[in-house]
């Protein structure tokens, strides 16, 4: 859901005017590379025609959409070992590929790539862009195909089972039937519950990492936050400011300020940053970023608008909002998972706050109930809910083992290493 | 699958006794099953749908990290979550010692499985009696490496006393085997009162209304 955290001992550029707009200092090169790549990426796309709609939640058909992908590793000849990866809120493909837009390595290197716990040795890994989002896949910044403008707030909302659906679509098209493993962290988890809850059949087994069955009220309530501020932002144009040639920053820095403390322990943020002053000895009397974390949190703000599109914010926490698994099965969450065949692992971290143990908990005893096969295990780590995407050696260990055990029993061949078991 | 016969002397002999209990092909639960030692030895040996609960996150990650579906869980607190009869057999080995309300969760494990296996140390052995009565002392050997004051084990128990709390919550004892100090089997004529002074261990197959 977020980008891992600046180390505490980095130096933040100096911030020090009290208004954001300041320091929004994204250049015009890089807000047109932005709106390039919503429509055509720089990673693989595949697009589907008017023949191949895409249907939605929400009521209307999409058509024609378009969904952007990377792939790492080879499909074996039996196309039984590819691995989807689902990413999180604001992630995108570039699951392991350097990002177009920010330059920077991709969102979860230290677990997918060569020898990795995702091995790409081992394993075809694909990584898709969710429907909504503004890196290649159909979302509110792609041109309409009906007005040759971008969607805006035309896009019909999505929904978890959307992107899900839109992600089905994809592997049909990639040729395969039964992906080996659906892996995800925090929405990305979503993602994977609802693969093994909408297609039990296509998934062989399922990682849940940092997640929940669905939003609670707290969850919504951040959310909602976040949205006022981008629609309460003058440049936001009531949706229609890539037309109008504006960017409503401000609001989206904001929105990202809030949810970037829901990501954060109270614990580590008073690790990191206490009451350290920022590049002063003592407090200024004013509304400057007199604390470092005040600092940081404008740092986090104004790189996220840099790379991300304020409609598609809008969007995917919208579809994180209207998550709620159990709801369409009669309000029973073990009636979801009903006769799966599909193994799980689920993982929480002792100090999120966002998606609490609580919920994954949930998660299992409906899994037990329906007598699925399921490994849960609560890792202590004071990071709180961004510690699915930092280095977490428990984290990549229980992975590894999980996505090792499992291809034994699926018959993927495995490093000779495997072989001694 | 390897055959039990053939493994190496290194796996424990109660879980040997246990997995030798366990038909072929059935769906078994192990409650603090640990690292997985068992269950992968079911697996490998007899072929089972294994399932674990275990309390210490060290062992359910050792567990997971070996491919095992284990959930961290507390056998007090969990076992309501699974359905009746949902299991073939239910494993508590070397753990009823230690949890807080061992009548329920004995309970609570003949709801759940078919037939219950349960294997425990036995605190009415001669050793334990000689430490107590000669030396005053809380025992502590190989086989119980705890002190008084930091042990896991709230709730030891003798054989006669398990097998009472058995008729107490209605299970049948189908089978019982009782290990001495060596590992050696207890011939099966000897009377409870030999196996309770002489059994180091003991493995019990329980159910309800018997076979």
């Amino acid at each position: 859901m977020a980008t891992g955290m600046a180390p505490a001992a980095r130096k933040l550029p100096d911030v020090q005017e009290t208004m954001l707009d300041a320091t929004l200092t994204e250049t015009d090169a890089q807000a047109s590379l932005r709106r390039s790549e919503a429509d055509n990426p720089s990673s693989l796309v595949m697009r589907f025609g008017t023949d191949a709609p895409l249907t939605l939640d929400a009521g209307p058909a999409i058509g024609p959409w378009q969904i952007a992908y990377q792939t790492y590793g080879e499909l074996n000849a039996e196309r039984s070992n590819a691995i989807l990866i689902c990413h999180a809120l604001t992630g995108d493909q570039h699951v392991a590929s350097t990002n177009p837009v920010t330059g920077k390595p991709g969102w979860w290197t230290l677990m997918v790539g060569p020898g990795k716990p995702i091995d790409t040795d081992r394993f075809f890994v694909i990584c898709s862009n969710v429907l909504g989002g503004c890196l290649g896949t159909t979302g509110p910044a792609s041109t309409n195909p009906e007005t040759g403008k971008p969607y805006g707030l035309d896009l019909p909302v999505v929904t978890i089972a959307d992107m899900v659906r839109a992600q089905a679509m994809l592997v049909t098209a990639l040729g395969i039937d039964q992906l080996f493993a659906v892996v995800g962290g925090s929405m990305g988890g979503m993602q994977a519950l609802q693969w093994a809850a909408s297609y039990p059949e296509r998934v062989f087994s399922t990682v849940a990492i940092a997640t929940s069955y669905r939003h609670s009220s707290q969850n919504i309530a951040f959310h909602e936050v976040g949205r006022q501020a981008v629609m309460a932002d003058p440049d936001w144009c009531g949706g229609r400011y890539l037309e109008a040639g504006r960017n409503p920053k401000k609001g989206l820095a904001v929105a990202r300020m809030a949810a970037h403390i829901t990501y954060m322990s109270d614990q580590s943020l008073h690790q990191k940053f206490g009451r350290n002053l920022q590049d002063r000895d003592a407090v200024a009397f004013g509304f400057d970023a007199d604390f470092q974390i005040e600092s940081y949190l404008r740092h986090q703000g104004m790189t996220f608008v840099d790379r991300f599109d304020a409609n598609s914010y809008l969007y995917v926490t919208r579809a994180t909002d209207y998550f709620d698994l159990a709801a369409d099965h009669g309000g029973v969450l073990a009636n979801v998972f009903k006769g799966t065949k599909t193994r799980f692992c689920v993982l929480s971290f002792t100090s999120d706050w966002l998606y609490p143990t609580s919920e994954s908990r949930a998660v299992v005893h409906a899994l037990n109930a329906a007598g699925a096969p399921v490994s849960f295990v609560e890792i202590d780590s004071d990071r709180g809910h961004d510690s699915f995407l930092l280095d977490i050696p428990e984290q990549f260990r229980i992975v590894r083992g999980f996505l090792t055990g499992a291809a034994r029993a699926r018959g993927i061949a495995g490093p000779a290493a495997e072989d001694i078991r | 699958m390897t055959d039990l016969a053939d493994l190496s002397s290194d796996v424990r002999i109660d879980l040997k006794l246990i997995a030798n209990l366990i038909e072929p092909g059935s769906r078994v639960l192990d409650i603090g099953c640990g690292d997985g030692a068992l269950l992968e030895l079911l697996e490998r040996t007899r072929g089972v749908d294994a399932r674990g609960i275990e309390i210490s996150q060290e062992g359910v990650n050792a567990a997971v990290g070996r491919g095992l579906s284990v959930i961290q869980g507390d056998a007090d607190s969990d076992l309501v979550q699974y359905p009746d009869q949902s299991f073939d057999y239910v494993v508590l080995s070397h753990t009823i010692q230690a949890t807080r309300n061992a009548r329920q969760v004995l309970d609570e494990m003949l709801r759940i499985g078919r037939r219950v296996v349960v294997s425990l140390p036995n605190f009415g052995h001669l050793d334990v009696r000689f430490r107590l009565m000669f030396l005053g002392r809380m025992p502590v050997s190989k086989r119980l490496p705890y002190s008084w004051y930091d042990t896991p084990n709230i709730h030891f128990c003798t054989i006669r006393d398990f097998v009472e709390l058995a008729k107490d919550v209605g299970a049948h004892v189908d089978q019982a085997i009782v290990l001495d100090a060596s590992g050696k089997r207890l011939p099966f004529s000897l009377p409870w009162i030999v196996w309770n002074v002489l059994g180091a261990q003991a493995v019990f197959l329980l159910s309800r209304g018997g076979r």
